[in-house]
């Protein structure tokens, strides 16, 4: 503008009126642009999660992580509006934007000591986060409920989810390892009750590759504790590992029989089993019921006792109760048991072929036990153990038994009854006590004791006159021995004289016998007499 | 009383670089003594004070609202803005040092723009109203311009110093960056500003007058 004023000096002509310094401002509004842009792209959508407590909760302090990467950061924490919990507002990044998903979960991270181990150390210096876990849903939402715990399996990794049901959750927890061969391969991620509350629904994780080991004829038991067996082969304790016995664990394989199957899918239902020998055992099949009614106390058959058949568990019993009879004024028990014809194995189905059985139709499995009924098939109650009295179904045939009517149509079956070996025993023993009770024993005493008096008698008449003379005719006969004894000494007169006989008599012989040896060779001499040139002496031989 | 005439009614010039008083009717703009080129006030003084202080202001918005400082204590990473820390220490309690930094990271810049924009306003509308002033304000604003580096200066001291590896490091933020830009931008707005401008215009006999 001063050049104006000097109208003579030579005016340095620029191109464009504008001062060139202008650029500065320009290019600082584009920096500041950019960074407001930069900034407006990185922005994420803003969540509320809301926790049970603010424990660790700071607003600009606490981060949001997934894989240990910052994807947000607590911008507020309040109360929620019910004082009941208390809400969190995340910003999330840009890059987080798809933890904004109808299924994500959130949950605090913070030093946790377990059975199974410790987690979150870091967090004892850093202070907590919040750990995050991205969903597969394409629903977008931006309130959700914090997880109290972390997840145990996360969205990204590989394997499978099962569930198991069981009868009730038993030691097992939310982390409580699975193995597999006793290798851990994955690990159970949540469990709830039945809709109809009779039973637990718990999700398990495999992690893959393990989980092609799941096959449909896989069969998940409980592995927890100790397994303690005292068998013929002496005690055997059987656990999976030592954590298992702490917080519980399950275990899975494949019966001996099993043929490959077919891998199981993703969310398919495995029935979980109390062992590994229960769930190991040939499949159940079709149960079915009996209903046995026995007329006598049942004391010691308990729910759940087993039912075997010729000595195959095949049963259990399931319920034990007292009835009336209006018939007969007496309680008899029902006792109600599910059996598993299957169980029998190759028997079953050798009797299905023989019998031509259908197993579906009920009126046939009627037919086929009166067929065993009438051959003489009972139930009896028998102690399955003598100290404690514990007693068991026993289904078996008895073929001398009473023929009893059988309705093949009714369901549940109603199986006849014997009684039981021990009670028979009692029977036994009760009736010989009876017969024994029925016995005069009183007349039998009165007689015992008259014959006991006259043969009292007779004693002391025996003693009073035959025993005197017995005594004489004992005297009489040493006085014989003594007579024979001398006559028989060495020095008697007479054993003298049949010694001197005795020679004689051998002399005579001797004489005898050289006579006949004389005239045996010379018989002439009968007639002629003994020749004078030969002495006698001569003779001898 | 006569007031000598002006410089520019002799149609003369100083040198900037030797100070000698030149006649610039002559057709050489330059100093006939050193040849530096003669310029009666200082060039484009007011578009280059308004460009630098626009600059200044562009880049005041980020300096104030993006951390300046990354503290890593024991494992968590805070980011601090200085608004966050003069509230920080206003609500611990340390009210001087909050209000020290207040002045020194906020009021000082907010002053300069002030001042700043009020020497431009009038020097563009020649007003003769309170010059003496105006021209004290203007060396004020020049005087507090070397001070104001004071939170750049921490950053990079502390940053520097604070590297304990795990146990806790400070780093710089882009905040700084721009904060140490609106001091560099207010000074060279402040360079720029040519004073002479305030005594421009309407003679200033009305001041004598009064």
């Amino acid at each position: 503008m001063q050049d104006d004023n000097v109208e003579t000096a030579p005016i340095k002509s620029r191109r464009w009126n504008v001062s060139l310094v202008w650029i500065v401002p320009v290019v600082a509004i584009l920096v500041g642009a950019s960074l407001v842009v930069r900034n407006w792209m990185q922005e994420g959508p803003t969540i509320t999660i809301t926790f049970r407590t603010g424990d660790g909760l700071t607003a600009h302090k606490t981060q949001v992580k997934y894989r240990n990467v910052l994807i947000g950061e607590v911008t507020a924490v309040e109360l929620a509006k019910d004082k009941k919990s208390v809400s969190a507002k995340v910003q999330l990044s840009k890059e987080a934007e798809t933890f904004a998903r109808s299924d994500s979960t959130f949950w605090v991270v913070k030093p946790r000591i377990g059975a199974g181990g410790v987690t979150g150390l870091d967090t004892l210096l850093s202070g907590s986060f919040i750990g995050a876990d991205a969903g597969q849903s394409s629903e977008v939402k931006d309130t959700f409920k914090g997880l109290e715990s972390p997840p145990p399996v996360t969205y990204g990794e590989s394997g499978k989810r099962f569930t198991l049901y069981a009868k009730d959750l038993g030691s097992l927890d939310i982390g409580s390892p699975i193995y597999y061969r006793k290798i851990p391969v994955g690990q159970v991620i949540s469990y709830a009750l039945d809709k109809d509350g009779k039973g637990v629904n718990i999700e398990i994780f495999v992690d893959a590759p393990n989980d092609g080991f799941v096959t449909a004829d896989t069969r998940f038991w409980n592995a927890s504790g100790i397994d303690v067996d005292v068998g013929a082969n002496g005690l055997k304790v059987n656990t999976e590992s030592l954590s298992s016995m702490l917080i519980g664990g399950l275990a899975f394989g494949e019966p001996e029989t099993s043929t490959g199957d077919a891998v199981a899918t993703e969310g398919a239902r495995f029935d979980l089993f109390a062992d590994s020998q229960a769930a190991l055992a040939p499949p159940n099949g079709k149960s079915q019921t009996i209903v046995m009614r026995f007329d006598q106390a049942m004391r010691g058959l308990s729910v759940g006792a087993p039912v075997e058949f010729m000595g195959v568990d095949f049963g259990r019993v399931t319920s034990v109760q007292l009835d009336f009879d209006p018939v007969k004024r007496s309680f008899p028990v029902m006792v109600e048991a599910v059996i598993y014809p299957e169980r029998m194995g190759p028997a079953h189905a050798k009797m299905i072929s023989a019998m031509d059985h259908a197993p579906e139709d009920q009126r046939a499995v009627g037919e086929l036990i009166a067929i065993f009924v009438k051959h003489g098939l009972r139930a009896q109650a028998r102690s399955g153990n003598l100290l404690t009295g514990q007693l068991y179904v026993s289904l078996d045939f008895y073929p001398n038994v009473k023929e009893v009517p059988f309705d093949p149509g009714k369901y549940p079956i109603m199986m006849p009854t014997t009684p039981g070996s021990l009670e028979k025993v009692q029977e036994q023993f009760q009736a010989l006590v009876d017969k024994f009770s029925k016995l005069p024993v009183d007349k039998i005493a009165n007689n015992l004791d008259a014959s006991l008096n006259a043969l009292h008698k007779s004693i002391n008449q025996f003693n009073d006159k035959t025993l005197p003379n017995i005594d004489n005719t004992l005297t009489k006969m040493t006085a014989t021995v003594q007579i024979a004894n001398q006559a028989l000494s060495e020095d008697s007169p007479q054993r003298e004289q049949l010694k001197e006989s005795l020679d004689e008599i051998q002399r005579v012989s001797r004489s005898l016998r050289d006579l006949s040896d004389y005239l045996g060779r010379h018989p002439e001499s009968l007639i002629r007499g003994r020749p004078k040139s030969k002495e006698a002496t001569s003779l001898e031989p | 009383m006569k007031t000598p005439p002006l410089a520019k009614d002799l149609k003369l010039c100083l040198c900037h670089g030797c100070g000698k008083t030149c006649d610039v009717s002559k057709p050489t703009h330059h100093c006939d003594r050193c040849g530096a080129p003669l310029h009666a006030r200082k060039t484009d003084a007011i578009a280059r004070c308004w460009a630098f202080l626009i600059a200044a202001l562009v880049f005041y918005v980020p300096a104030n609202l993006l951390p300046v400082m990354h503290t890593v204590m024991a494992g968590s990473g805070v980011d601090s803005t200085i608004a966050g820390g003069v509230l920080e220490f206003w609500e611990s309690g340390a009210w001087d040092i909050a209000l020290i930094i207040f002045i020194a990271s906020i009021g000082v810049p907010a002053i300069k723009f002030l001042a700043l924009g009020l020497l431009l306003i009038t020097a563009q509308r020649k007003s003769n109203w309170a010059r003496r002033q105006r021209s004290q304000l203007y060396r004020f604003v020049e005087l507090i311009g070397y001070w104001s580096m004071l939170d750049v200066l921490v950053v990079a001291l502390v940053a520097s110093l604070v590297q304990m590896q795990e146990l806790g490091t400070i780093e710089p933020r882009a905040g700084i960056l721009f904060f140490g830009m609106v001091v560099v931008m207010t000074m060279l707005a402040a360079m720029s500003y040519d004073p002479r401008l305030i005594w421009e215009g309407e003679p200033e006999t009305d001041k004598e007058d009064v």
